[in-house]
């Protein structure tokens, strides 16, 4: 009895969560009238500014995800070796995004940042594209810290710092070359999370005017048919990839720690 | 004598807390000035004079029925994502289905719950939207209209079926650990007591799953009332919701005064605030059996 | 007619039988404890009784009522787990009135139940406090409260003290057993460990791969093991390769004096056999009326208190005699020789 529920409700959800991607997928091949084609996708491929949009998220998640390393491995580190004081406040910093809409962050960006505030960002494309890795970072700034703060509970982080101190690391050698190497799967595995984030982010790209992935889906989606389930199918496929990813890193540090 | 390591450790302090400066200065500038931008200036007129006169504008009908819409599709796409996730992972944990199934459902939702923005609204026009394949089927084998039906996918329940896309996966995330974390002996000692299955969720496991339950109703509902692209590609401008609303107001000042629109990304934060301190009080309070 | 009769009992995960023709008579207000070593089916026997598992086949009989295919919760039974399965939710004493409040009897009578369980385990202050604030004996005098609050018939212990530590293990085995035998209700206890199962029971089942090997008092299971893997399994033991000579009188061949054993042999003269004798058994130097004596070296020596244990090597093997301490006469040291006084009539025969 209760297993025939079970399946029910599982194969109700399944349903669910399949026919959309079904949908998305059948209604991206019919640009053709009358036969399935790919028709789509060569339009989509074929615009260029796909390819910019799209190199441009590309560029920034990496540039998101290196300013989140740098920012996260050497707090979430420091909090654990000296700090533990000041675990609150950080855990309070990195919980925010969570609790504040990323429009209202970016609206406060716009108008904190203007070309008459005392730091003029979004005065110049440099200074916003700055600005936006910067809100990118604390949209990923949850799930980085939580994943990196994960990754040192697993190792000794006194005991390796003490024993780089006395073979005469520094500071950093010690976080480059003792620390990083170690949470490598935790800040891989934030990496892909923010990797995805960032391809499919809109609102602030959109608000800032930066010429990202998201606003160009979004302005295909408002005068296109068949495109845009074609690019919807495109990122879904790069959400899974990212997570694929993920999963794999996790999976080749569980076979590594069942060596060592 | 006293003295002596009292001055050491003030003099020690700040450069261990120099540490975590870069951090602090990134938080600092990226997150707690801009929120506060827009707080001091929700209570500002276009000089910067003190004044109440953005929030008390914000009392209009059409700004009120847009928060009034937006908390109730938060509540209850926070409500049906709760407790349908919750459902299926039930089914995967407990109701004896293979546990080969749990793994891909896992990874499932944690691309589904990542898949929300432009694309995701895209998926839906596509099966549910006018020419959707959902719809299309309906309509040519069985003769359904589901427009005639009163159902479309620009609306609010169109709104909540497609957030529930990512708000289902979501609970499955958080709660699948949860309920691993329930021990069978308790399930066993509640029935070797006497108690029915109904008696040991009542009394025993939801008690117990209630902090993560409550915690991620809280996370379902931020996540939802901030929550901008999907409604945007899916309906464009028009739906009034906050998040639209103000969307449309930092782009073109629809509102017609520039204050206005902090004093509407103001209430966003007291909203998101009053949810989270709710939130914050009852699992203090649900979690007093706990170190 | 017994007050709980398990008759036949099987029972198979797929095609691995792990408990095979299980028969037990348990009267009322007996204490018996399943014996055995991991994996021997004690616990699924266990949990068969509670009803977490159905058994393949046989059946189960609690004071006249067969309870074989009845749920766990209609059987009123009472049950201790391993560790920590008090629910973390609830007070001490919410936990304890849980299986009253099912029921649903009234509330005065369920705090007066409640009043009266948690002055038996001797915690009458703390039912206000939640099970984390409580060490690991209190935690586990709370669930037998809890167990024993809705008056089971029958009550189960499946190694309610192997998560404890050794001191606290002791007292609480003695407070359950007190308890048990002042409100005269059956147990089945379920344990690995051999010592508490002597210490506790009337009773003892040892099992091994899913039979019951022997049934018996504590003293008979120590000191006529009826199967090689009990007497193994039970205490400790020396063995000794003798010869037989005369099987009808019980006399056999050990070096070279004959041995008299308590019973009859069923095997051939000349034919080989082996004989166990507990540490105890043995006697330090030339003893009266001992018919063996062997001797060997001193190998190392444990002062365990009213006890000291040897360990000698006698012609390669290691032999272990128990002597009693004596205040006047130290206990002889390592690399010494000493010699071993053996008799027939202490030795257990083993077989199968």
């Amino acid at each position: 009895m209760t297993r025939i529920i079970a399946w029910g409700v599982f194969l109700l959800g399944c349903l669910y969560f399949l026919l959309p991607l079904v949908g998305m997928t059948e209604f991206s091949l019919r640009m053709r009238r009358g036969e399935y084609s790919f028709d789509a996708y060569r339009v989509v491929f074929g615009d260029p500014r796909f390819w910019d949009t799209f190199s441009y998220s590309l560029i920034l998640s990496g540039a998101t995800i290196l300013v989140g390393v740098f920012l996260v491995v050497p707090t979430a580190y420091w909090v654990r070796l000296k700090l533990p004081q000041a675990r609150p406040f950080v855990e309070f910093v990195t919980l925010l995004p969570l609790v504040i809409p990323a429009i209202v962050i970016v609206f406060g960006y716009i108008r904190l940042y203007n070309t008459s505030s005392f730091l003029p960002l979004t005065g110049s494309a440099l200074g916003t594209d700055i600005l936006l890795t910067m809100g990118y970072t604390t949209l990923a700034l949850p799930y980085m810290y939580r994943s990196v703060d994960t990754g040192l509970r697993t190792i000794d982080v006194a005991t390796l710092t003490e024993a780089a101190q006395s073979l005469g690391a520094g500071w950093i050698t010690i976080l480059g070359r003792i620390i990083l190497p170690n949470v490598m799967i935790a800040v891989l595995s934030g990496a892909f999370l923010t990797l995805a984030i960032v391809m499919g982010e809109f609102t602030m790209a959109a608000l800032l005017n930066r010429p990202a992935f998201g606003p160009y889906m979004q302005l295909i989606g408002a005068n296109r048919a068949y495109e845009p389930p074609a690019l919807a199918v495109i990122a879904f496929a790069l959400t899974w990839g990212c997570m694929g990813l993920m999963q794999l890193v996790a999976r080749l540090a569980k076979h590594e720690r069942a060596k060592a | 004598m006293a003295e002596g390591p009292i001055r050491r450790a003030a003099r020690r302090l700040p450069l261990e807390w120099l540490g975590i400066l870069p951090f602090a200065v990134f938080a600092v500038l990226f997150l707690i000035l801009p929120t506060l931008r827009i707080v001091t200036g929700a209570f500002q007129d276009a000089s910067g004079t003190f004044t109440l006169q953005n929030l008390i504008d914000l009392n209009t009908p059409s700004i009120r029925n847009a928060y009034w819409t937006s908390i109730r599709l938060s509540l209850i796409t926070a409500a049906l994502g709760c407790a349908v996730g919750f459902a299926m992972s039930a089914a995967v944990v407990f109701g004896g289905l293979p546990r080969g199934l749990r793994s891909p459902l896992l990874t499932f939702s944690g691309v589904a719950s990542n898949f929300a923005g432009v694309p995701l609204a895209f998926a839906f026009i596509a099966t549910l939207g006018p020419a959707g394949l959902i719809t299309v089927w309906l309509r040519t084998e069985f003769g359904i209209n589901l427009r005639a039906m009163g159902f479309n996918l620009l609306s609010f329940w169109g709104l909540v079926v497609t957030y529930l896309f990512f708000q289902i996966p979501l609970m499955i995330l958080i709660i699948t650990p949860a309920l691993d974390g329930l021990k069978r002996e308790w399930r066993e000692a509640a029935e070797v007591l006497g108690a029915t299955r109904a008696q040991y969720w009542r009394m025993v496991a939801l008690p117990i799953l209630f902090p993560s339950l409550l915690g991620t109703f809280a996370l379902l509902f931020a996540n939802a009332f901030g929550a901008v692209a999907t409604a945007f590609a899916l309906t464009g401008p028009q739906l009034n919701i906050v998040p639209i609303k103000l969307f449309a107001q930092i782009r073109g000042d629809v509102l017609g005064n520039p204050n206005l629109g902090f004093a509407l990304a103001f209430g966003m934060i007291v909203i998101t605030v009053i949810a989270n301190t709710l939130y914050i009080w009852l699992r203090v309070r649900s979690e007093r059996w706990l170190k | 007619m017994s007050f709980l009769t398990l008759t036949h009992l099987e029972k198979s995960f797929g095609t691995n039988r792990v408990v095979k023709d299980f028969n037990l008579s348990v009267e009322k207000g007996e204490f018996i404890s399943l014996l055995g070593p991991s994996g021997c089916g004690k616990t699924t026997v266990l949990r068969m009784i509670a009803g977490f598992e159905a058994p393949t086949s046989g059946s189960i009989i609690i004071d006249g009522q067969e309870v074989t295919g009845l749920r766990a919760n209609a059987r009123n039974i009472g049950m201790m787990f391993q560790a920590y399965a008090l629910f973390p939710n609830l007070t001490v004493a919410e936990n304890v009135a849980f299986g009253l409040k099912v029921k649903g009897v009234a509330k005065a009578e369920r705090e007066a139940r409640v009043a009266e369980m948690l002055a038996l385990i001797g915690l009458p202050e703390l039912g206000g406090r939640f099970p984390f604030q409580l060490s690991g004996g209190q935690q586990q005098r709370v669930a037998l409260a809890r167990a024993l609050a809705p008056k089971p018939r029958v009550l189960l212990l499946d190694e309610p003290l192997s998560a404890l530590d050794a001191k606290v293990r002791v007292s609480l085995r003695n407070q359950i057993r007190e308890i048990q035998q002042d409100l005269g209700i059956t147990t089945i206890f379920v344990t690995h460990d051999q010592e508490e199962a002597m210490s506790i029971s009337d009773r003892i089942v040892v099992m091994n791969a899913g039979i019951a090997d022997q049934v018996g008092t504590p003293f008979e299971i120590y000191n006529r093991p009826t199967t090689r893997f009990v007497a193994n399994f039970v205490g400790t033991l020396n063995t000794f390769e003798v010869t037989v000579e005369d099987p009808a009188a019980g006399k056999v061949r050990l070096g070279g004096s004959i041995m008299t054993l308590p019973a009859a042999l069923n095997a051939g003269t000349g034919s080989a056999q082996s004989i166990a004798l507990r540490p105890e058994a043995l006697r330090l130097g030339r003893e009266p009326g001992y018919e063996t004596v062997i001797s060997g070296r001193i190998e190392d020596v444990h002062f365990m208190g009213s006890i000291i244990r040897l360990r000698a090597n006698v012609a390669g093997e290691t032999v272990v005699l128990d002597t009693f301490n004596r205040a006047d006469q130290p206990p002889p040291v390592p690399g010494t020789g000493i010699e071993i006084s053996l008799s027939g009539k202490d030795a257990i025969l083993l077989q199968g």
